[in-house]
């Protein structure tokens, strides 16, 4: 079993919801990234989501854009980032990572070089927003092979014939994007989403995370009384850069960050089993 | 799919385009173009592509189509014998399709036109668009005016600050610009944020694409409504000339005009096909923008295509003295048009392009903008190796009094 079905079976066992955040690798410092994660983990994380810088972040928002950019100007390649995946793995081997990035530097790395050097180091999914399972024909057998989930979007315009090609495709978990808009948008509406995703359990097993938009505990709290995994991200990424000056302080603030976080959405999730 | 007739504007002994499938059904043209997109945009993308394929065999849609061609854009638009030129050259005859002559001045309103209709037809009431130098902007503005749509213009900082004419054309038409401060601030940015923008107002909003690059439907259908110009060049040539022109010129940024001229002469095999990319301070400088000539496969704004990036697969700044060909990607179709051998695609430099601006404007009166001087500039060193039986058909693209700030400042005049 993956590390992401075994964390998605034992939180379901503790009627938890997973807590996913996402930070751009190398950003605001690459040589923070390690420390952060670690402390992102001790902060809560069930599972660390790890941005790969782009220079055409499309269906990124201005936050995530400008900590592509920052991440770009310290040099950060892909290959960096697998290798801070595997520096995260010398201490902790429980934790899955996730890799969210844009197909266009891995398929300038090629796609085995890619999964074997994914595999060694220690990566468990890797979503590729730009690569929908249409194109990702030649692609998925690889992933497959070597037990790297594939992580997909679903929308609030997806369709049920694609919802369920996607469901198909995809392992780990599904990754709903709560809004139309870009990362980091505000306009969540707590009752749409609860809707869709009723719709999508009725057509898929796997678990459903939601992510796009999660602004803070409140949302957060909201998000985790209906959903299997809460990603938040730009808000992160936002907290994390405006105190970017502090450098060795970063793991503490992001650890502090998040704690608030768990806590909105173990509160909520102890209420709803009242 | 291929191009739908619009008689009246295309002639009467048009012939059918190219009897390839291409792209194929997922728009893929060989193992270039496609949808690689976030799933946020495959909704839109669907939506659009049905909208596409219904309107585009509806006769009361391309009747509709037809007339605004004729009588807004001012179509044909002629195909002239530059003599003067020609023999000043020496060798091949050489004729201008007058896509300048196009109201705004450039081939970029047969695109926006049919796409503007086509999002009337959709009901949608706001347009977007991206733009480099400002003339698709301005062709957008243009047909938003004159259908009534609400227009924004995504337009990176530093083209901007380079193309303030353009910017004041476009907001006297009433559209909004949109400054695109991320990535390099230019016209790659601009369409990434336009793609945003699209993606979070997709009920009321159509993304007016300006090339024949993007996620499928676009490059098949911007080729499709870009097609007139070689369905009108091949029967004026035969007109004028009773045969088949041996040699077409195009100039290549994202390649909406040459494909324009190209698509109709696929199947004359006899008729040989040139796409010039901006070969900026030349390749070995590493500044141009010739993704076909220097740069390698990859994946960007939704299509697989030839592109400019670091070994980390980053996209890189391109140069070259005309904005409208600063662009790092390139139409999937010339992706495998180029694969395939149908079409070369060679570079012409700043200086070439300058040269071939002056030269025109001398001997002919007809001022060229500096994307259309490439193709110039390459046509006259191919008709200097052809006999004056041989006949070169350039596209000249758009005319260059949006040009000639740029100009006078590289030769140091003060305007």
């Amino acid at each position: 079993m993956s590390r992401i079905a075994a964390l998605f079976d034992g939180l379901k066992a503790d009627h938890r919801v997973a807590l996913v955040p996402f930070i751009t690798a190398g950003d605001p410092d690459p040589e923070a990234t390690v420390p952060i994660m670690h402390a992102l983990v001790e902060g809560g994380a069930d599972m660390i989501e790890l941005g790969v810088p782009f220079s055409d972040p499309m269906a990124d928002g201005p936050v995530i854009q400008r900590a592509s950019e920052r991440a770009l100007k310290h040099g950060v390649s892909l290959s960096q980032v697998l290798n801070m995946v595997e520096r995260f793995r010398q201490d902790d081997t429980a934790t899955p990572v996730i890799l969210m990035g844009y197909l266009n530097p891995v398929e300038i790395m090629g796609y085995q070089k890619f999964i074997d050097r994914a595999t060694t180091v220690g990566v468990d999914g890797c979503l590729i927003v730009d690569l929908p399972p249409e194109e990702d024909t030649d692609v998925l057998p690889l992933f497959r092979a070597r037990g790297i989930d594939q992580i997909f979007l679903i929308s609030p315009t997806t369709t049920d014939t694609r919802l369920d090609m996607i469901s198909s495709a995809g392992s780990g978990f599904l990754y709903y994007v709560s809004l139309k808009g870009v990362t980091g948008s505000s306009r969540l509406n707590v009752d749409e989403v609860r809707q869709k995703l009723e719709h999508i359990r009725t057509r898929t097993d796997l678990p459903v995370g939601v992510g796009f938009g999660i602004k803070d505990a409140e949302t957060a709290a909201a998000m985790a009384a209906i959903s299997d995994a809460v990603v938040i991200g730009s808000s992160l990424v936002e907290y994390l850069s405006q105190r970017a000056g502090e450098a060795d302080k970063l793991p503490a603030h992001a650890r502090e960050f998040l704690v608030t976080m768990r806590q909105a959405m173990d509160a909520v999730r102890t209420e709803s089993k009242l | 799919m291929q191009s739908s007739g619009s008689s009246a504007a295309m002639g009467e002994d048009a012939v059918p385009v190219s009897d390839q499938p291409m792209p194929d059904k997922n728009g893929h043209f060989g193992p270039y173009g496609g949808r690689f997109v976030a799933e946020t945009l495959m909704g839109p993308l669907q939506e659009l592509q049905a909208a596409y394929e219904k309107y585009m065999r509806d006769e009361e849609f391309l009747a509709e189509l037809d007339q605004e061609l004729q009588h807004y854009v001012g179509r044909p638009s002629p195909l002239y014998y530059a003599r003067r030129w020609s023999e000043r050259v020496g060798g091949a005859r050489i004729y201008l399709k007058r896509e300048d002559l196009n109201h705004t001045g450039a081939h970029k309103v047969n695109n926006t036109i049919g796409q503007a209709l086509l999002a009337r037809r959709m009901g949608k009431t706001r347009i977007i668009a991206e733009t480099g130098a400002g003339q698709h902007g301005v062709a957008s503005a243009t047909v938003a005016a004159r259908l009534g749509l609400e227009c924004v213009v995504y337009m990176g900082a530093e083209d901007i600050q380079r193309q303030a004419p353009n910017v004041f054309r476009m907001k006297l038409l009433g559209a909004t610009v949109v400054p695109v401060e991320s990535g390099s601030r230019t016209l790659k940015d601009a369409l990434n944020e336009a793609m945003r923008d699209w993606v979070a107002n997709v009920d009321n909003t159509f993304y007016i694409i300006g090339t024949v690059a993007g996620p499928h439907p676009y490059p098949a259908m911007v080729r499709d409504f870009q097609a007139i110009i070689g369905r009108e060049a091949r029967t004026q040539c035969l007109q004028q000339t009773g045969r088949l022109p041996d040699a077409l010129v195009a100039c290549v940024g994202g390649g909406s005009n040459a494909i324009g001229l190209f698509h109709p002469f696929l199947s004359d095999t006899a008729v040989s096909m040139y796409g010039v990319e901006a070969g900026g301070e030349g390749i070995q400088s590493g500044h141009h923008a010739a993704p076909l000539n220097a740069g390698r496969p990859g994946v960007l704004h939704g299509n697989r295509t030839y592109l400019m990036e670091d070994d980390n697969g980053q996209i890189i700044e391109t140069h070259s003295v005309s904005a409208g060909l600063d662009y790092p990607g390139v139409g999937p179709e010339h992706a495998w048009l180029k694969d395939s051998g149908r079409a070369r695609y060679v570079t012409v430099n700043d200086d070439e392009a300058l040269a071939a601006f002056h030269d025109l404007t001398r001997t002919e009166g007809i001022l060229p903008a500096l994307e259309s001087s490439h193709a110039l500039a390459y046509a006259d060193k191919l008709a200097r190796e052809m006999s004056s039986d041989r006949i070169i058909l350039i596209n000249l693209s758009g005319r260059g009094d949006k040009d000639i700030n740029t100009v006078a400042t590289i030769e140091g005049i003060n305007l």
